[in-house]
């Protein structure tokens, strides 16, 4: 600090911890309550010393929770987001970037005018897309009659009805989301500023489009591919309106749906203990993805929201 | 944009752009389209017979008490969530920008509530706040003095839901007042306090001018955040209960067309949404980092 400042020193240190506390309150007192018995978290108030029922406490929610497997569909559907957003904006980033032609600019902007079109703001008909993905072209055989077209030249009746469905699938759980206007633009942006020499000196050298692109351009994306992993990652386990429409099988429900079976409804047993034991559990996969990669992190984040 | 030196190939580019473009238009155009479509018409639960209506459904929406209620619901809980959050989120980085030791620590320790799931935060405030058993609950009746209640009251099920999800965007806005802070010259710092300024005058009188395009930047966001993002919150703690008090715009489009399966309806609701994110985003592009500037 500028100058000596012992009293505002000593206020910022206790209200920094005040903060931290605010921050770390409801997890740690969740995770209390998950190594108490029953009739001990029900008390008023409950007491703040951990009891010794952690192991059995988690193990019954992950048995009535279904956990593993929950939590496996979970992650899954987190990398599946996270490997197929990446890859998808960083070839149409470079497609955008370092080609000329004709639908460019239609492309890009079609891309980036994704952004105001989050999957709140068109519940039913996504969910209608997801039930029959060939539902457009199933409409544009109707358009052209194409049945009685069909009809009309075999002598046969004909109907033609497409049907893929990609409800309870893990494909339906992520393929509707790996289409990213946010990561195709970063992945432009931090393109453009690769310098001109580079693409020049590989075209001189012979190299294919696709060779810069594995041997230059993937190398030097490095650490902004390991920024999106943490954000996509976090993203993509903690979706939850997504999941909720595509998933009616419990077997193919992501953990965080999941956990909404172990809240104490009104005329259940109270065992807030298991509730909170596997809502901490459930947290875990991205908060020790976010913890172990903090440094990407927060660069990501950062540029991202640029 | 394009690099002044690109390459050359006749279907390379537009086999690059495919997987994308592909995605974008089965899983966000002709869902945006037929949800606009399905706005004009008035259809049976089951999807079988529609009539065309031209605006009914809009004019059935706006004249509708219960959607003026959730439009109202909607602002006053997403302002509620951005003030508590940022001012929080605010408060705690400008401690610890002025602290000097563990500041790696400090931040460890904060930022990782960004990871859990809003649905997750939803169910720790629940027992927070439980009426029987959440020892926050308790605090609140024992010293405030209020009959506490979010299953029957809907002022006490808002409060529930404004915590639940500030409490999860703390670390989000800690994070970039943290990364605006540093990015501010420490000489302007320096100079003024040569010049005699208290460190509340320099935090008042140079930091937040200076963070007035971040703290732009949060509000828009956390706004987003609370009209979209909060659904999980809201499906996991209130169900939009008691008597509607909760129930915010995005999660009456999925009651009234999901659950309640009223198509037309619900559509509209959608274009209704998709209409404020256009503004939105609008205005973020229009005013982000031109209008909030350092002044001067």
């Amino acid at each position: 600090m500028v100058e000596k400042t012992p009293v505002l020193d000593f206020f910022t240190y206790a209200f920094l911890l005040l903060g931290i506390f605010i921050v770390g309150f409801p997890i740690l007192y969740s995770l209390i309550a998950a190594t108490l018995p029953l009739e001990e978290v029900v008390k008023v108030p409950m007491p703040l010393i951990p009891g010794d029922q952690f192991m059995i406490n988690m193990k019954e929610a992950w048995s009535r929770g279904d956990l593993g497997n929950q939590i496996l569909n979970s992650v899954i559907m987190a990398s599946g987001i996270t490997i197929g957003k990446i890859t998808v904006s960083m070839i149409g980033a470079f497609s955008i970037v370092y080609f000329d032609y004709k639908f460019r600019v239609v492309a890009f902007a079609s891309v980036f005018c994704t952004l105001m079109l989050p999957v709140e703001v068109r519940i039913l008909p996504t969910y209608e897309m997801a039930a029959n993905v060939l539902n457009p072209i199933q409409a544009l055989c109707d358009l052209l009659h194409l049945d009685g077209i069909l009809s009309w030249f075999t002598g046969n009746d004909i109907t033609i009805s497409l049907n893929w469905s990609l409800l309870d699938s893990h494909t339906g759980l992520i393929l509707p989301l790996v289409a990213s206007a946010t990561c195709t633009f970063l992945f432009r942006q931090f393109f453009l500023t690769v310098p001109e020499e580079l693409c020049e000196a590989a075209k001189m050298d012979g190299a294919s489009p696709m060779t810069f692109f594995r041997k230059i351009l993937f190398p030097l994306s490095k650490t902004n591919i390991a920024a999106l992993v943490v954000i996509e990652f976090v993203y993509g386990y903690n979706q939850y309106l997504w999941p909720l429409l595509v998933t009616t099988n419990p077997k193919m429900t992501t953990a965080v749906i999941g956990l909404q079976n172990l809240i104490p409804q009104a005329d259940d047993l109270p065992e807030w203990n298991l509730a909170l034991g596997a809502a901490v559990l459930v947290m875990l996969p991205p908060v020790l993805v976010v913890l172990l990669m903090q440094r990407w992190f927060v660069k990501g984040l950062i540029e991202k929201e640029k | 944009m394009i690099k002044r030196s690109f390459f050359k190939s006749k279907y390379l580019p537009y086999l690059l752009i495919f997987p994308q473009i592909l995605v974008t238009l089965t899983f966000f155009y002709w869902p945006a389209v037929q949800g606009l479509a399905q706005s004009f018409f008035l259809s049976d639960p089951f999807g079988r017979q529609s009539k065309f209506v031209w605006f009914y459904n809009y004019i059935e929406l706006f004249t509708d008490p219960l959607y003026l209620k959730s439009i109202f619901t909607t602002f006053a809980f997403s302002l509620a969530v951005a003030a508590v959050s940022l001012s929080l989120g605010l408060f705690i980085a400008s401690m610890a920008n002025r602290a000097l030791r563990a500041k790696a620590l400090v931040r460890t320790m904060l930022i990782w509530p960004y990871a859990v799931a809003p649905a997750i935060s939803g169910i720790m405030w629940l027992f927070l706040l439980h009426p029987s058993y959440g020892i926050v609950a308790l605090g609140i009746k024992e010293w405030i003095g209020v009959d506490w209640n979010p299953v029957l009251y809907g002022s006490d099920a808002m409060v529930m839901i404004v915590m639940a999800s500030a409490w999860k965007q703390i670390s989000y806005n800690f994070v970039f007042f943290m990364a605006g802070m540093q990015a501010i010259p420490k000489s302007l710092i320096e100079a003024a306090a040569i010049d005699g300024a208290s460190p509340f005058k320099r935090f008042w009188f140079i930091t937040f001018p200076l963070l007035s395009p971040t703290f732009f930047f949060l509000t828009v966001m956390n706004i987003i955040y609370s009209f979209f993002e909060t659904f999980g919150i809201i499906h996991t703690v209130t169900q939009g209960g008691p008597g509607g008090s909760t129930n915010i715009l995005v999660y009456k489009v999925y009651q009234d067309g999901f659950v309640g399966l009223n198509l037309g309806s619900s559509a509209a609701q959608s274009v209704v949404l998709m209409s404020l994110i256009i503004v939105i985003t609008f205005l973020q592009f229009r005013f982000l980092e031109k209008k909030v500037q350092y002044g001067g």
